[in-house]
């Protein structure tokens, strides 16, 4: 053996190609150099580089070979794990030729390296899990036909619309009778705000997450939804405040405002309260989010620019993270029972107030908690598959609970309760995960959701987001996004055009609540939305079907 | 479709009469059994109006622990109907079918009728309880001028099973259900007309929204909402939560089981209310395709609609008689002479009412409340 003193590395241990997740497919002969993948590659994971080739020629009416060496310009992958290949696909976008796309590698061993300088991996996105999904799974089966006639979707008048709010038992409404009619005694008992809704909700993205014309072009969709085409869709502001013009406008019932534990734009909102010509949908109080459990909000130095550092009112061009936890936590009752209490009296008592939390074994204790608390207006649920802007790759990828099994059982406590209908459930967490945004949000509400809030699938439908679950690009956390949706750099978000994300929302919202029509109609409904009617429900695994308490079909 | 035959009079009728009735229907039910209440006992219970009648069937097994209970509770009988039973082939005769008047314990002598109606309540609950796993007794009802009877089998058939033709057993007001067997097993507890401490009801169609229904009521801590072996149980305890439980005029029924939306709500001078109604009791609202008719205890029968109207159901008469049927034809053996053109088929909107003893009827409209 020789010894291992003395010797020369030969340093031929750089990474090879084969550990990436994306190898770079490049086309020598259909590129003509014109290097705008190289200048766009979100990454710089393509560079411009020449090499020296041995070219066997032969010219003339017989086979003369010569070889010859030329210099070459050509596009090559690098080997540097902090400028991997995210497969994005600028690259294909952009070039004229159809020279280049990025190919995924089942084989690579991407996490195995990427965790340079001590850091965990981290990123955008969410669960990178492609299989199917419980949602994905379950199946529509109590079919109308002969002994109930099945309803015309397009005929029948359909009534697609939930609650937020907190809903009074019927045994407590203050009724009385007076001449064989009721009237509303209202001195005797606090009626809890209510707000109707169409059951899909754009949840919480931020301000700052979001670039500014896909936050515009979000808001702008919901608010021509609720003005021209009468459907109730809210939407949550994310934690990082709202524009100040938006606080004072009339369309701010739209908005769904969130407090989060950063507390990021509160003071701006605050401030705006006397000058509020209409109250919000709702507030929502985040302590949990599905894609991170026990994380708290980041938003990255980079994406602090002028407009989010006023918003937010900090300086520019600091890490902006929000504690895991709220600085008051010190109980459950302080936590939920004040916050609640602070936000309702911020509004007079009147505007919806609820918490959000993460997917979670422990969901029954907080539901509890809130079913005891008259003031408690929804639960809102983000399950394992819900999205961020950043995290470490592991708390997206191992931490948290699948949704449908947590919202069932939830469900299933307050049937127990029989408060059912006094505490909605909302939904969240890799709806729309596969592109089947009215089937998973129906099946949720037949597990008993009131509502479902969706996030990456509006960034996916309305703005044409590249991610996926097999890590594709998941770059928002680095404000390089390369569909300008997640950026505050210009130049990237001059691609998203806002009008045409509106347009998208608008188009998305009512191709779901058609396709809600063609769910409810054959089973059916359409006067009420078939909150917990688990009966319709079936899949094809015995397991889940005694978890969820539906019936196995095969 | 389950066909339904109801008749409400100021005469004493015999139930043979809207057993004729549901025959006129025959297309519609294939005879899988017949249910029967009757409200404001004519003939030997005429006087003895007071007396909680029990109703049911039983094995002889069954006989000896429904006497030992009921005289262990302090339940004395008082009177007793049997009927005069004639075998006939394709009904399978259970060992005793009776209607037995009791006087109540001592101990509820000054008690309120609502302490008598849970107790009643409760004692058929336990009976059923009891009598449930070997189907060695079933109780039907247990409360005072009221009798059920049912049966699998056609119900012509059933209805001369019974000797209802050689009886003397009359009511004012008589419900009679024609069962068309669906989704659920053949079982008599999911025999038409169900009946809960007072109120009664029988429907067509299925009931799309069951699940999220029967699980509201059950929720409510109210002993009687257990059973549905039919998924129409639950319009029966919807009536008896509405009127009984939250006290809501008889009206309300409808703006519970199929509210108005938002803006038709805008005409109503209730409106407010209406607004909490449809936002508390949003699981007990239907979704069709159904129609309802029913009794309250004092007697007044209504019918109403699904908001989509997806099933028959008129009604039609005279002063003191007026009969609900789900078809037209029942309505003309009921009451052949009438003036048909006066014949009321109720729809999303309506309500019909029919006062007590059918002196009048009305056409209760939500639109204007």
């Amino acid at each position: 053996m020789e010894p291992a003193s003395g010797i020369r590395l030969d340093h031929n241990h750089q990474l090879s190609l084969k550990e990436f997740p994306y190898i770079i497919r490049w086309r020598d002969d259909r590129c003509k150099r014109c290097g705008r993948c190289t200048a766009v590659c979100p990454v710089k994971a393509i560079e411009a580089t020449v090499k020296v080739q041995r070219v066997v020629k032969s010219e003339g009416p017989v086979p003369t070979p010569t070889v010859a060496k030329s210099i070459t310009h050509v596009v090559e992958q690098v080997t540097d794990m902090e400028r991997y290949c995210t497969g994005c696909g600028t690259c294909t976008l952009v070039c004229p030729n159809e020279a280049i796309e990025p190919e995924f590698n089942p084989q690579h061993k991407f996490l195995h390296y990427k965790n340079k300088g001590g850091d965990g991996y981290k990123r955008g996105g969410r669960r990178n899990d492609p299989s199917i999904s419980t949602l994905d799974r379950l199946k529509f089966t109590r079919i109308s036909m002969l002994t109930d006639p099945a309803l015309d979707a397009g005929r029948h008048e359909f009534r697609v619309r939930s609650y937020i709010g907190r809903i009074l038992p019927p045994e407590n409404l203050p009724l009385k009778t007076s001449n064989g009619k009721l009237v509303v005694d209202k001195e005797s008992i606090f009626i809890p705000p209510v707000r109707e809704i169409f059951p899909i909700m754009i949840g919480s993205m931020s301000i700052g997450a979001l670039s500014p014309p896909m936050w515009e072009g979000l808001a702008m969709g919901v608010a021509y939804l609720n003005e021209v085409e009468g459907m109730p869709v809210v939407m949550c502001s994310g934690e990082g405040g709202m524009p100040p013009r938006l606080l004072r406008s009339r369309y701010l019932k739209y908005f769904i405002i969130q407090i989060a534990s950063g507390y990021f734009g509160w003071d701006e909102i605050i401030h705006a309260i006397p000058h509020m010509v209409e109250d919000p949908a709702a507030i929502e109080i985040k302590y949990g989010q599905g894609a991170k459990p026990g994380d708290g909000g980041l938003l990255m130095a980079q994406k602090v620019l002028k407009l989010i550092a006023k918003i937010r009112g900090v300086p520019q061009f600091v890490d902006l993270a929000s504690p895991p936890t709220h600085q008051t936590k010190y109980s459950i009752e302080e936590a939920v029972a004040k916050m609640i209490q602070s936000m309702s009296m911020a509004w007079g008592f009147r505007v919806p107030v609820y918490p959000k939390i993460s997917g979670t074994k422990t969901a029954r204790a907080v539901l509890n908690n809130l079913a005891r608390n008259p003031y408690a207006a929804a639960l809102s649920i983000d399950g394992e598959d819900g999205g961020t802007g950043a995290a470490y790759n592991v708390s997206m990828d191992k931490m948290g609970h699948p949704i449908a099994s947590n919202l069932r059982e939830c469900y299933l406590d307050l049937v127990k309760q029989g408060k059912q209908n006094e505490l909605p459930l909302i939904a969240a967490g890799g709806i729309g995960k596969k592109g089947n945004l009215a089937a998973n949000a129906a099946a949720l509400i037949m597990l008993g959701a009131s509502a479902v809030a969706i996030g990456k699938y509006i960034m996916q439908a309305a703005a044409d987001c590249f991610g996926d679950e097999y890590n594709r690009c998941n770059l928002c956390n680095t404000g390089k996004c390369p569909r300008g949706i997640t950026t505050q750099d210009p130049k990237l978000y001059r691609r998203l055009d806002s009008d045409k994300v509106a347009e998208r929302v608008v188009e998305i919202f009512k191709a779901a609540d058609v396709e809600l029509r063609k769910i409810f109609a054959p089973m059916g409904r359409s006067t009420e939305l078939p909150i917990g009617m688990s009966d319709g429900l079936s899949i094809d695994d015995q397991a889940i079907a005694e978890r969820l308490g539906i019936s196995y079909a095969c | 479709m389950c066909r339904l035959a109801a008749i409400t009079s100021e005469k004493y009728i015999s139930p043979m009469e809207p057993v004729f009735a549901l025959e006129t229907m025959k297309e519609g039910h294939d005879g899988s059994g017949l249910g029967l209440t009757l409200k404001n006992l004519g003939g030997e219970f005429e006087g003895i109006k007071e007396s909680p009648i029990l109703s049911g069937i039983c094995s002889k097994k069954g006989m000896e622990i429904l006497n030992d209970f009921m005289k262990k509770h302090g339940f004395k009988l008082k009177h007793e109907w049997t009927p005069k039973i004639k075998p006939l082939r394709g009904i399978v005769a259970h060992d005793y079918y009776f209607a037995r008047a009791y006087d109540y314990p001592a101990s509820y002598a000054g008690k309120s009728m609502r302490e008598k109606e849970e107790l009643l309540m409760n004692t058929r609950l336990a009976i059923r309880k009891i009598g449930e796993p070997d189907e060695s007794i079933f109780a039907f009802s247990f409360y005072p001028d009221v009798i059920t009877l049912k049966e699998v089998g056609d119900p012509l058939e059933v209805a001369e099973f019974f000797g209802l033709d050689r009886d003397e057993l009359k009511a004012k007001i008589i419900f009679a259900q024609g069962r068309q067997n669906t989704n659920y097993a053949i079982y008599l507890y999911a025999c038409h007309p169900f009946f809960i401490q007072g109120y009664c009801s029988m429907t067509n169609g299925e009931n799309t929204a069951f699940v999220p229904i029967r699980e509201f009521l059950m929720s409510r801590g109210f002993p009687g909402y257990i059973g549905y072996n039919s998924d129409s149980e639950v319009f029966t305890h919807i009536l008896h939560y509405t009127v009984r439980q939250l006290k809501f005029p008889l009206t309300y029924y409808k703006d519970v089981i199929t509210p108005l939306k938002p803006s038709e709500m805008e005409n109503r001078t209730d409106r407010e209310a209406l607004k909490l109604i449809k936002q508390s009791l949003r699981p007990l609202c239907i979704d069709g395709p159904n129609m309802v008719i029913g009794f309250t205890p004092d007697g007044t029968c209504f019918m109403v609609q699904d908001s989509k109207k997806l099933r028959p159901g008129v009604v039609g008469g005279i002063k003191g008689r007026y009969a609900l049927m789900s078809e037209e034809c029942g309505v003309d053996r009921a009451v052949p002479k009438r003036d048909r053109s006066k014949d009321i088929f109720p729809m999303k909107y309506d309500m019909v009412i029919v006062s007590p003893d059918a002196q009048e009827v009305k056409i209760w409209n939500q639109l204007q409340g």
